[in-house]
């Protein structure tokens, strides 16, 4: 007979006071599309899983006081993919939930479960770095905000404490003339893992000149990472071919990745250029009005 | 009789194949969905090592667990001593499949099986894998063909010298052969060449893929009569493998094939059922064993990775006068590579008067390797082929005029023996250049490549009855597992001789207890051999009919004709009767002869050569080196297409898997000889969304061997595709991708080496 | 922990079973309920031969665990068909031999479903890459995406049945 618990809690102490009270490994369920893979592969042994899922809020999109988008952290990449509202303001974020697995994986993957798996490689991280969202975690000590590049801290680890999950992102609200997008170079068209993801978030003055950028890359460093050096380079220009060429170099500057099975620090650096001037010039457009397509 | 010139009614027609039904709804068995009261769950516990001495093994703690009901090791099976097979898809030898099923005193590679446990539940199973102790010495380990050819290499098996070499050498090595082949005078050739191309390629190991895990339940009863459900490309194969394995006779094993979730030649020897069995005998239980992925990645047979290098020399016009290999595979842990097709296949497609082909099947730590799809050619092709294009574009000639001009012909002498008859190669070339893919410029930004391929094909052993049910229905069985629907070409075939309609044959495949010997379902044989023993099966059937039909009408049976499933009286001299139909004849077999049934056993000889050509054009990304199939056109001699569907569906998803292989798929290992990419996640087969449709076009040049002209189709549609898009990927950025796989990064350095 | 029992509706029934925290969905339907027809190819989300619809939603059924099956209602391969009457993506895939081993089928046939009922007029594209978590190594894919696209005809009744 197994030793493995489950819980499936309806609120927030309840869930909070089962991970507190656990008395070995407990995970905290959302989707399960990483959690899963793992239990299978025995690399976690887990003796509790807390399924956050019924807890109310957790999942669904809505608008907070400030204007802002409040997403549940469990939200599945399918129901976020499916709110036009979110995509007309963040296409970069949607779409990079989106590119996460198969149909059948983003009938399931969260946010929240993608960025505290804490892969370098997530796809949706680089894009929540870059949008400056808001994750509200909440634990044994009450309520906190945090900065979602506060919450990984290296390949497979998070800052939360064991008594504590994350139950919401808040993004901040939109102003004109901004728009993000989100790039990610793989090998085939569908299915991979990240070889390099750039996420980059935009506002333009009315002549096209930016006025505040945010970068970040992902894949290429024990976490995903902000590129502030790059986001500098952007501000206060134009797409022009000097600002792309610095850009470029910037992103290959603050590159620190390692060879593995998925590519070598050479061809890493090099990809991480070339997308930081893809993903800029598609949310200049986007930021300009010029088109809101698909990326991919 | 040979219908090849008839007026057919069904052949050629795209019926629903009998078991598509069972497989839209999820109904079809396969072994993984096989249960058995009392049945219990085994695992195999395998190597993390590359190659490790195995000092102890320690079983107690995993047997002492609640829920264990048996623990096996090599110890549980006879050590048996060597002996060559021939019983699978290429060589092997029954003591080297015995110690690749388990290990004895060493393991050769990470995932080679060195217990197996049986439980009540998979969990429990799990843990006591966990809880065998092995002890292990660990040896040097090598991965590579060429380090594995190093005189200082670790050598594997201290018992293997190197055959095909005079004098016999005199320490053991890991070359466990050299094979040569030669046509007229290679150095002399080159003298006489005006141009000469060479270069070196190399290929990785690739894993067939097949979607299903190999899984099997078996039954061990205590009068030691053995019944196994088993996924494989042939039950005769299992049955005889086991049967050695475990020092039984075949006739106390009785294996029944389950639907089997794709093969490509990997289903062609066998990893569980000899453990199943022996566990299910500790046990008195059935036992079930299925692979995960990650078993099936490290534990069972890819193709051979190689070094293959190609000298080519033409005259100024474009004929070829010299034509050089050296090929290097690797064979995995035990010999036994595709060598043999390696060194014929690459330039059995042309004409040349002087060859010389050197080949090496080198053994390393790797698995195994196991038959894939036309083995050997694609990687001997891969090097050819693309110095054709080389060659091409030397002379400033077409690719396609080169092919032509020294394209192997009826009467071409092989460089290794055989002269080709009744191929059809020209007429797949003609169809090339008539195509509007060839015929339509290359889009702006986009490269086009062209490459050719060749396989024998096979015959060989096959039995086939037909049933005619007592309502005039009619049903086959077969000894051959239906990889890719050929139940319903089975069914076709037996209509088209008995002039019935299609819907009222139903065939089925038939257990090892229920039918004659067949070989097993590989080197593109079933349609053509089994075929043949169907179509023999229903001609006998109509005579005995027509026989009946005589005795009823009291004429002589040459005065009975047999016509759209009805006996007719031949002409007015026989007699005015009715006609009597099969449903009629059957009714009344009791009172005319008894049971109407005929079984026909043959060893099918003259499977027609098979020839096919590739045209793709690709994008590639400069920046990122990511290549895109923009469209792909597969052509090829199929002979005569029974199931044109079914015909086009193997050229398709040989030219899909041709374009994983040149892509992205690669067995990828860290430096403890471990693979580091077991799984679908990062070994790379193409998805839906990485390939345009893929244009299959069958020229028919019947084979005249064959009832209907069959050729040989599933094998010829993997070999050219890593040369055309190496052709294509060539024409687009000028730049020659010589090793596999062509990925983003590889493809992106080389663009920027070439500045 | 004692098994956990489980109320779904499965294919329109309702169904009750019991089964161990770390069982999956998959293992659920294959090992305790006796619905085979979803395959296990991978157990890792990665090849699409387990899917099954959950609420509406299609998921790999090997990423899922058997416990969160509580209160949804759930359709596999099993329950595709009406009854006799085969779904028009089952009778597509027979008519164009979009099928050769047949063990992807379910999955793809199951997921092909899923996008027809979300997008009744898919392009090529959209199909391919709905399709992309469902691997299939024998047929190149290009008969299963005919054999879909024409299956979405015949659902907006634009092509015979």
């Amino acid at each position: 007979m197994s030793s493995l618990n489950y819980a499936a809690p309806t609120t927030v102490d309840e869930a909070v006071k089962l991970l507190a009270g656990a008395s070995g490994l407990a995970k905290v369920l959302s989707g399960g599309t990483d959690l899963l893979v793992q239990l299978r592969a025995g690399r976690l042994k887990p003796d509790l899983i807390v399924d956050t899922k019924k807890i109310p809020g957790i999942i669904g999109i809505r608008k907070g006081s400030d204007g802002g988008f409040v997403i549940g952290a469990a939200t599945p990449g399918a129901e976020v993919e499916a709110n036009a509202e979110l995509n007309a303001a963040w296409p970069g974020l949607v779409e990079a939930l989106d590119l996460i697995g198969s149909t059948q994986v983003q009938g399931r993957c969260s946010l929240a479960g993608n960025l505290c798996n804490a892969s370098p490689a997530a796809d949706s991280v680089p894009a929540l770095y870059a949008a400056g969202a808001i994750a509200v975690v909440v634990g044994s000590k009450g309520r906190r905000e945090v900065p979602v590049e506060q919450i990984p801290t290296g390949p497979g680890r998070t800052s939360l404490a064991k008594d504590e999950f994350i139950l919401e992102f808040k993004l901040p609200p939109r102003g004109p003339r901004s728009a993000d997008a989100y790039l990610r170079f793989i090998p085939r068209t569908e299915m991979d893992i990240a070889v390099v993801g750039c996420g980059i978030n935009v506002t333009l003055d009315e002549k096209g000149v930016c006025t505040a950028a945010r970068v970040a890359l992902g894949a290429v460093s024990p976490t995903v990472i902000m590129v502030p050096e790059a986001a500098q380079i952007l501000v206060g220009h134009t797409l022009d071919a000097d600002t792309l060429a610095k850009l470029d170099a910037a992103a290959q500057a603050a590159a620190k990745p390692i060879t593995d099975k998925r590519g070598t620090v050479e061809y890493r650096k090099k990809i991480a250029g070339v997308l930081a001037r893809r993903v800029a010039a598609i949310a200049f457009d986007r930021a300009q009005g010029k088109t809101n397509g698909k990326a991919h | 009789m040979n219908y090849v010139a008839s007026d057919l009614k069904v052949v050629g027609t795209r019926p629903i194949r009998p078991d598509g039904v069972d497989k839209v709804t999820g109904r079809a068995v396969f072994a993984a969905d096989t249960r058995a009261a009392g049945m219990l769950w085994g695992k195999i516990k395998r190597s993390p090592h590359a190659h490790a001495r195995i000092l102890s093994i320690d079983t107690s703690k995993a047997m002492a667990l609640p829920g264990v009901k048996a623990v096996v090791t090599a110890a549980d099976f006879p050590d048996i001593p060597s002996e060559e097979a021939f019983v699978g898809e290429g060589p092997m030898n029954f003591r080297d499949l015995a110690l690749n099923v388990m290990a004895r005193s060493k393991a050769l590679y990470e995932g080679h099986a060195v217990a197996a446990v049986a439980a009540t539940t998979q969990e429990i199973a799990d843990r006591a894998l966990e809880l065998i102790d092995v002890q292990y010495e660990v040896l040097p380990f090598v991965i590579d063909v060429e380090a594995a050819m190093a005189p200082d290499a670790p050598v594997l098996h201290d018992d293997l010298f190197t055959a095909g070499v005079t004098p016999k050498p005199e320490k053991p090595s890991n070359i466990a052969k050299v094979v040569t082949f030669k046509k007229g005078d290679v150095e002399a050739g080159f003298k006489d060449a005006e141009v000469v191309v060479e270069g070196r390629y190399t290929t990785q190991p690739v894993h067939q893929a097949y979607i299903e895990p190999h899984a099997c339940l078996a039954s061990y009863q205590p009068d030691g009569q053995v019944t196994i459900h088993a996924s494989s490309q042939g039950h005769f194969m299992v049955r005889a493998y086991t049967a050695k394995l475990l020092g039984m006779d075949m006739a106390n094993i009785r294996v029944n094939p389950a639907e089997i979730g794709g093969g490509f030649g990997g289903k062609t020897l066998i990893y569980l059922e000899p453990v199943a069995v022996a566990l299910s005998k500790k046990a008195g239980r059935p036992v079930k064993i299925q692979m995960t992925r990650e078993e099936v990645f490290r534990g069972s047979g890819p193709t051979s990775g190689a070094w293959v290098e190609v000298k080519i020399g033409a005259k100024k016009d474009g004929t070829i006068v010299a034509a050089q290999q050296v090929l290097k595979f690797q064979a995995g842990a035990f010999p036994g590579s595709p060598i043999g097709p390696g060194c014929m296949c690459g330039f059995a497609m042309y004409d040349l008067p002087n060859v010389d082909v050197v080949g090496y099947d080198v053994v390393s730590n790797r698995p195994k390797v196991a038959a894939y799809r036309a083995p050997g050619a694609p990687i001997t092709s891969f090097a050819v082929e693309s110095a054709m294009d080389e060659l091409a574009r030397k002379l400033g000639m077409d690719p396609l005029a080169l092919r032509e001009k020294n394209a192997a012909k009826n009467g071409t002498k092989t460089h290794y023996g055989p002269v080709h008859q009744n191929i059809g190669f020209t007429a797949v070339l003609d169809a090339v250049k008539a195509h509007p893919h060839w015929k339509t410029p290359v889009k702006e930004g986009q490269g086009r490549g062209l490459a050719v391929g060749f396989w024998f094909n096979i015959g060989g052993e096959s039995t086939a009855t037909v049933h005619v049910n007592e309502d005039g229905s009619v049903t086959v069985a077969t000894g051959s597992p239906d990889i890719g629907g050929s139940r319903a070409s089975m069914g076709m075939m037996v209509a088209e001789v008995l002039g019935i309609d299609v819907a009222r044959v139903k065939a089925t495949v038939a257990d090892t207890a229920s039918i004659g010997f067949t070989h097993l379902t590989g080197g593109s044989r079933v349609t053509f051999a089994t075929g043949m023993a169907a179509t023999q099966a229903a001609e006998k059937v109509v005579d005995d009919l027509k026989k009946r039909a005589a005795a009823t009408w009291e004429i002589p049976v040459e005065a009975v004709e047999w016509k759209d499933g009805k006996a007719y009286p031949a002409g007015s001299n026989a007699g005015a009767f009715e006609p009597l139909d099969l449903a009629a004849l059957a009714l009344k077999a009791a009172r005319t002869g008894g049971p109407i049934v005929a079984e026909v056993s043959v060893n099918a000889q003259g499977a027609g050569a098979g020839f096919g050509a590739h045209i793709c054009d690709v994008t590639v990304d400069k920046e990122t080196g990511h290549v895109t199939i923009e469209r792909y056109t597969a052509i090829q001699d199929v002979g005569r297409a029974i199931h044109p569907s079914y015909v086009e569906g193997q050229i398709q998803g040989g030219a899909a898997q041709g374009i994983g292989w040149a892509l992205n798929e690669e067995y990828i290992y860290n430096t403890k000889g471990q693979m580091e990419n077991p799984g679908f996640l990062d070994y790379r087969v193409p998805v839906a969304s990485d390939v345009p449709m893929i244009e299959a076009v069958l020229v028919e040049v019947p084979n005249p061997r064959h009832p209907f002209g069959v050729r040989g189709v599933g094998e010829v549609p993997i070999v050219p595709p890593m040369a055309a898009i190496a052709n294509a990927i060539k024409s687009a950025t000028g730049v020659r991708m010589p090793n596999l796989p062509m990925s983003p990064p590889k493809v992106r350095a080389a663009l920027d080496a070439a500045g | 922990m004692a098994k956990q029992h489980v109320t779904a509706v499965i294919n329109g029934e309702e169904t009750e079973f019991l089964c161990e925290t770390q069982q999956t969905m998959l293992d659920v339907l294959r090992d305790v309920i006796g619905l085979t027809g979803s395959k296990e190819g991978c157990a890792s989300g990665d090849c699409g031969a387990c899917s099954v619809i959950v609420d509406g939603r299609l998921v790999c059924s090997c990423l899922m665990l058997g416990v969160e099956a509580e209160g949804k209602a759930i359709t596999t391969i099993e329950g595709v068909a009406d009854g006799e009457t085969l779904h028009p993506v089952q009778q597509k895939f027979l008519e164009h031999a979009a099928l050769q081993c047949g063990f992807c089928t379910p999955g793809l046939i199951v997921a092909a479903k899923a996008l027809l009922d979300e997008n009744p007029n898919p392009t090529e594209t959209e199909a391919r890459y709905w399709l992309a978590g469902n691997l299939c190594r024998c047929t190149g894919y290009d008969k299963v995406i005919r054999a879909v696209m024409d299956a979405a005809a015949v659902m907006r009744g634009e092509a015979a049945r």
